[in-house]
């Protein structure tokens, strides 16, 4: 865990970052935003993050490394749902649900 | 509403579907604003796993207010990345919302008193519900209601799970730490639409996971984000050869008509 001082500071980059480009967005006039590359990029690029993310937290661990564990299962229990066009509330609780039981179960 | 007398109008084109009632939209609005701000127990739960106090936690709903970026901060500053890096990759994810609020600020025309409130609640969801509605009374009530239910419910519960977090104990026994990466696939799944898509989001897995082990924490994620130009530069290269082949398709079949007119330039 970083420190104290140092969750502050990101908080408040995001917190401050995040805002700005919301405003930014509702304030300036449409021409600007509005070339093809610039919408293309914006649309591809949290796509990169997200799909990232998904990977690094459901196979990486604290120390670095790369893991199969209860997360996998919890996971493609999370696409078994998205598939299904479950809503988003059950797609977390499958996820959740079949980790949290195959911990108690299998101690993965 | 349209009484036997439309039908004699002369009008042959199909009366036009009605615009949603106003409780279709408050409907539809909470349904949506309900559902995700409840997850905000999942973050509130995560945030403290990753070593947040419950303070930081519910500032971070409160004046980030957007999911993805929330939980991918908390789950760098857990893994014990740069505060600067951690920052970074919560406001790129962030950045898509300046698009939403580009195409928001066309339908809703909020007042410029209004807008400073109004930005805060510009993410994924209020924009969905904005931009599914047909008129702009509609398309404001749908942003009002989801970003108010949401807005509401995701700090509660925010600060219901941080503050539960600790009578739960280990998060992990409860599969909690799947939570968060199950939010970033539920958010990713409805943007996969075509094969662009579908590349950038397997290249940014792929980049990600490689990178794990040997870069700091934080910065496989930024790093990931390459995936978006670098997928839009493979791509423009195939469509320009796709459309050189289209090009001397339609040459050659223009000249078909013409007898003998075999052999491409």
């Amino acid at each position: 865990m970083t420190g104290a001082a140092g969750a502050w500071t990101a908080i408040g980059v995001t917190a401050a970052g995040c805002y700005a480009v919301k405003m930014l967005g509702l304030s300036i006039p449409a021409g600007l935003l509005e070339r093809p590359l610039v919408k293309r990029l914006a649309a591809l690029v949290p796509i990169a993050l997200l799909a990232a993310l998904t990977a690094l937290q459901t196979f990486g661990t604290d120390q670095l490394r790369l893991t199969v564990d209860a997360r996998t299962a919890g996971l493609a229990a999370a696409f078994v749902a998205l598939l299904l066009r479950a809503p988003f509330l059950v797609v977390i609780a499958a996820a959740v649900a079949v980790t949290a039981a195959l911990r108690a179960l299998a101690g993965l | 509403m349209s009484g036997p007398a439309a039908g004699l109008s002369g009008d042959p084109s199909p009366v036009p579907s009605s615009v949603p009632s106003r409780s279709r939209v408050v409907r539809d609005a909470l349904g949506v604003g309900v559902a995700v701000g409840l997850s905000g127990f999942a973050f509130g739960v995560t945030s403290a796993g990753a070593g947040l106090t419950v303070l930081q936690s519910c500032v971070l709903s409160l004046l980030v207010f957007t999911g993805a970026s929330q939980f991918a901060l908390v789950g760098a500053l857990g893994a014990g990345g740069n505060p600067f890096a951690a920052a970074a990759g919560a406001f790129f994810l962030g950045t898509r919302n300046a698009f939403y609020g580009l195409r928001l600020s066309q339908i809703l025309r909020l007042p410029a008193a209004l807008r400073p409130l109004a930005a805060q609640w510009v993410i994924d969801e209020t924009s969905a519900v904005a931009l599914a509605q047909k008129d702009r009374a509609s398309a404001r009530l749908g942003f009002t209601v989801t970003g108010a239910s949401l807005y509401t419910l995701w700090n509660l519960t925010t600060l219901g799970g941080a503050l539960g977090a600790s009578a739960l104990g280990d998060p992990a026994a409860w599969g909690l730490d799947a939570a968060g990466p199950a939010v970033f696939l539920a958010l990713l799944a409805p943007m996969l639409t075509g094969r662009t898509e579908r590349a950038v989001a397997a290249l940014g897995a792929v980049l990600a996971l490689t990178c794990l082990p040997l870069l700091p924490a934080g910065v496989p994620v930024l790093v990931a984000a390459l995936a978006a130009p670098l997928a839009l530069a493979a791509g423009r290269a195939a469509p320009a050869r796709a459309r050189a082949r289209t090009r001397r398709r339609s040459r050659r079949s223009r000249r078909s008509g013409r007898a003998g007119a075999a052999g491409s330039p």
